[in-house]
């Protein structure tokens, strides 16, 4: 009976060791991670004004600015979200809605898992060889958003599919009924009470590309440059000007990863800045992301 | 009269009987369902385009490069100075520092987002849950050059601090950094498989009078074990492919060293090293890239067959 009673007793003892390790652990993580980012907010935040948004990058850690990363970041990331929220939404409507189960679609999913965890530099190598040097895109903003746009298609196409399949099948078996096509089932039905979990894929998807430095840096963007893309407005008819495509340019990231790199404390202090203004982008977009996936989530039942 | 409506009724009479399809406009509109279904399956073969274009581009790129080196030197010599007069091509220096820089990265984060994932999952109460896990898919979130800022001015300082003779760009910052960067999706991952084991083995397992840590390691941990693997497999590529916490605080040099206090060169901040550079386009420096490239993706591809396999080997089916 004693030794039943010691086991137990130790049994207990280690689940409440447990216990409290666990937790603390668990706090300990949240701590570390908020230190880190509380770290860079104090450093990097009050750096953040007027001047520091608009201007050019300079040898003078005061004077720099990051208006052409900015800039650059918000012309790349037009360039991957029309590549990769198209391709990346038909090819989930595909899979869901009309793939028929053989060989060929067990390929093409197989193979979206794992470009998903390809690692993000080799997308850069691809590119660099390919639209680079093959396609003479030259280190432009549309080679730069092409990469980036094939980088997170797989994570569109994933979320997209998650949000199709939520959709109940009655509602698409009622518009066959009333003698809907599969394309008037899709675009009326199907796309609309998806759309809320599509939308937050996407937004997730695309700030995922905003934090992307390594695929960029392979294909050779700049980081120093110290003028804008041409507009892509022109007074002229026909107004409408793509030149800005194939100018050089440079993202947030890598004006980060450039002031890093730098032994000057204060180009470290720039490098916090940027930090800041990314994670503010990123988060941003995260909790919107979530935000809406609520709020769809509440205004539809089923 | 009676005739002449019935003939002209007649037609439109059978026109209606006959299927919808058979008119101008259900022929049209059978076209373009036909054309969307094949815009739509384009779409999707694009990702298998991908990635044939992947394996294109490295392997034309690394032939040219083979055949300057041979395959037999890429892999076993001693020295990596691609740059040099004298250039020595040996992969395994880069290598070293991957393997470094990923085995301190995964040191970290597979015990503590194991214990995280295992204490969510049985212990939290479920609002603990609920809060804590979107606050760690966030912090998944931030950009890797964001944790590289860390690992170089942060995590490098304190353990300067600790030890004086830590050099200013070493592989353990690194791999610290990567390592707390690689901890949500170990948690999180992990914690989703172990969550859907059924409640019905849990309550077998309470039934016969275990404990809630003895029920999580020898019940719950081993059903789990497939979705647990898929997690541990995605962290080692991660942590495989990372590029700019490497490339910022683990130095530049290429050297052959597994001691995680010296600073190394890995493959992939050898890439990025080259590319910041202004290698023209076509000489052998060019091609290294593609060759360590190639290597790399060889390394994660072999990682991701081993999942595979090790998924369906312990797939459970309830």
């Amino acid at each position: 009976m004693d030794r039943v009673d010691h086991i137990v007793r130790r049994s207990r003892f280690f689940d409440a060791f447990f216990a409290v390790v666990g937790g603390l652990i668990l706090v300990a993580v949240l701590i570390v991670l908020f230190v880190l980012i509380g770290d860079l907010f104090y450093r990097g935040f009050d750096r953040i004004n007027w001047q520091f948004l608009t201007s050019f990058p300079s040898r003078f850690a005061e004077r720099a600015g990051i208006l052409s990363a900015l800039v650059g970041s918000i012309l790349v990331l037009i360039v991957t979200a029309v590549c990769s929220i198209p391709l990346g939404i038909a090819a989930g409507l595909y899979l869901e809605e009309y793939a028929p189960k053989n060989r060929l679609t067990a390929l093409i999913e197989i193979n979206i898992s794992n470009l998903a965890s390809v690692p993000s530099i080799i997308y850069g190598l691809m590119a660099l060889g390919l639209f680079v040097y093959k396609l003479n895109l030259g280190q432009s903003i549309l080679a730069a958003g092409l990469t980036l746009g094939l980088l997170v298609l797989p994570i569109v196409i994933v979320t997209t599919r998650e949000a199709i399949r939520s959709v109940p099948q009655h509602i698409r078996e009622a518009a066959f009924a009333v003698g809907a096509t599969k394309w008037q089932v899709v675009r009326d039905h199907v796309l609309p009470y998806s759309s809320g979990g599509i939308m937050t894929g996407v937004i997730i998807a695309l700030s995922r590309a905003i934090g992307e430095t390594a695929p960029l840096v392979t294909i050779g963007a700049l980081t120093f440059i110290s003028f804008l893309p041409s507009p892509p407005l022109t007074p002229e008819p026909p107004f409408i000007s793509f030149k800005w495509l194939m100018d050089p340019f440079a993202v947030l990231p890598i004006q980060m990863f450039n002031w890093i790199s730098r032994p000057q404390e204060g180009f470290h202090v720039n490098a916090a800045a940027v930090g800041v203004v990314i994670l503010i982008i990123t988060l941003g977009m995260n909790a919107a992301a979530i935000l809406i996936r609520w709020r769809f989530r509440r205004r539809i039942k089923w | 009269m009676m005739a002449e409506e019935s003939r002209k009724s007649r037609p439109r009479f059978k026109k209606r009987s006959l299927l919808y399809s058979d008119s101008r406009f259900g022929r049209f509109r059978r076209w373009r369902e036909k054309l969307i279904e094949l815009l739509l399956f384009l779409s999707a073969f694009a990702s298998v385009a991908i990635t044939f274009m992947i394996g294109f581009i490295l392997i034309v790129e690394s032939i040219e490069f083979f055949k300057v080196v041979s395959i037999w030197e890429f892999l076993t010599d001693t020295e990596w100075t691609p740059l040099f007069a004298e250039p020595r091509y040996g992969i395994l220096v880069l290598l070293s520092g991957t393997v470094v820089t990923s085995f301190v990265a995964l040191a970290v984060a597979i015990p503590i987002g194991s214990i995280v994932a295992i204490y969510l999952s049985e212990y939290a109460s479920s609002r603990v849950r609920e809060a804590v896990k979107p606050v760690l898919e966030l912090l998944s979130a931030v950009p890797t050059v964001v944790y590289g800022y860390f690992a170089l001015l942060f995590i490098t300082p304190l353990l300067q601090r600790l030890n004086d003779e830590i050099p200013g760009f070493n592989m353990l910052s690194a791999g610290l950094a990567m390592g707390i960067m690689i901890i949500p999706y170990v948690s999180s991952l992990s914690e989703d498989a172990m969550r859907a084991v059924p409640m019905y083995l849990r309550e077998g397992s309470y039934a016969m009078g275990a404990t809630r840590l003895q029920t999580a390691l020898k019940v719950v941990f081993p059903a789990a074990f497939s979705g647990i693997t898929a997690a541990y497999i995605l962290a080692i590529s991660r942590a495989v492919g990372e590029t700019m916490i490497v490339a910022i605080a683990a130095g530049l040099q290429p050297n052959l060293t597994f001691n995680p206090l010296d600073s190394a060169s890995t493959i992939t901040s050898y890439i990025v090293q080259v590319t910041l550079g202004d290698l023209p386009h076509g000489s052998i420096g060019y091609q290294t890239i593609f060759a360590a490239g190639l290597t790399l993706m060889c390394v994660t591809l072999f990682f991701n067959v081993l999942g595979h396999y090790l998924r369906r080997r312990f797939r459970e089916i309830y």
